[in-house]
């Protein structure tokens, strides 16, 4: 499965939920198949986008969050699957896609290609659901599934090790925080208004 | 233990002052009555971590969040916290509000907690973090206060030391 045609299976998904990548070729992806204010890029920090996904979780619940994780980038911070056990946010999804190589860097392989299991390192830590998804239909089943399910999953999805013909995003760090931000913003003050209007029909 | 409860209750009320609704810790034996005050607390949402780099993430989630945090760390901690800190939070502006124990300084007994000592002033200035020093109960709450206000205003990471004078009973 490549990550790209991964990524455009469950764009829909995403379109309008909060979401927070990793550098490299999975934000480089995401944006080239259409940038949205509510997508953030951790366009460095390896390893804490999980962790990022997990502040934006606990403090906007009624909000889903969905976080596009990577092999080289979890195992720099594999500590994150006990946390996010350990709080289990029903609102947070947690995709890991594994293409066993520090792509963006070189290629060179990770763990995971010499064995490393980290859909098995996800449900020993705690994780409530793991799910291992490998090809396109198998991967937008297990998204809707866990997006319905109100339960923190982590989804390990294996991808080629294929590059975006070009990892260039024209949009500036800052630019993307501050849209970010304020988009974040805009959602809670939209579910607030949402609620008092329910409240007072 | 002789860690000062009177002043744990304190730093806690006033960082409930400042509005704080999620703390990420890691133990360590100056902060054991704050981590129990934020876990008992059923208003705050304490993380525990597996390591304080997360507690990074996790602030930058909550700040993008519209949450207020502050991160309870040793200052071994801190310097477990480096690279995050730069590529995160100095990188894309987001203001940290960090509770460092200054252990391993002035007055210090144990020689493992000395290297970190001696090393974590020269590092917050290398980064340009602005840092207060907690030595006074009367500074707490002003501090406390002032060191968000400028976090908020600059984006920008904050440090307080906590110190062995205000921290620890002999």
């Amino acid at each position: 499965m490549l990550r790209s045609d991964a990524l455009q299976a469950i764009y829909p998904e995403l379109e309008d939920r909060i979401v927070v990548t990793i550098m490299g070729a999975v934000a480089a992806e995401l944006f080239s198949l259409g940038h949205r204010p509510n997508f953030f890029y951790l366009e460095h920090a390896m390893g804490l986008a999980s962790s990022m996904g997990l502040g934006i979780a606990l403090s906007m619940p009624e909000h889903q969050v969905i976080v596009l994780d990577g092999d080289g980038s979890l195992l720099m911070n594999l500590g994150t699957l006990s946390t996010l056990a350990r709080y289990k946010p029903g609102n947070l999804l947690h995709i890991v896609f594994d293409n066993e190589s520090l792509l963006s860097v070189g290629g060179f392989p990770t763990a995971t290609s010499s064995g490393t299991d980290l859909a098995g390192i996800a449900r020993a830590s705690g994780v409530p659901r793991v799910m291992e998804a490998n090809t396109i239909e198998s991967l937008k089943e297990s998204v809707s599934d866990a997006l319905k399910s109100n339960t923190l999953t982590t989804i390990v999805s294996k991808v080629e090790a294929v590059s975006p013909k070009s990892f260039h995003m024209d949009l500036p760090l800052l630019e993307n925080r501050f849209q970010f931000w304020r988009c974040l913003e805009a959602m809670r003050k939209q579910h607030t208004a949402s609620i008092t209007e329910r409240n007072e029909r | 233990m002789p860690v000062s409860v009177t002043n744990s209750k304190l730093i806690y009320e006033a960082l409930k002052a400042c509005d704080v609704k999620i703390m990420s810790a890691l133990p360590e034996t100056w902060l054991v009555h704050l981590i129990r005050m934020a876990d008992e607390d059923p208003d705050m949402t304490l993380v525990r971590l597996a390591k304080e780099e997360e507690g990074i993430g996790i602030s930058a989630g909550a700040h993008l969040a519209g949450v207020n945090s502050a991160m309870l760390m040793q200052n071994h901690g801190f310097l477990a916290a480096i690279n995050p800190i730069v590529s995160l939070a100095l990188l894309y502006k987001i203001p940290l509000l960090m509770l460092i124990s200054y252990r391993g300084h002035m007055g210090e007994k144990d020689p493992w907690q000395t290297q970190g000592g001696l090393t974590t002033e020269s590092i917050l200035r290398a980064l340009n973090i602005p840092a207060w020093h907690l030595t006074n109960s009367n500074d707490i709450y002003r501090r406390l206060k002032d060191a968000q206000t400028l976090a908020h205003a600059s984006l920008h990471p904050v440090a307080i030391l906590l110190t062995r004078e205000l921290m620890w009973e002999d």
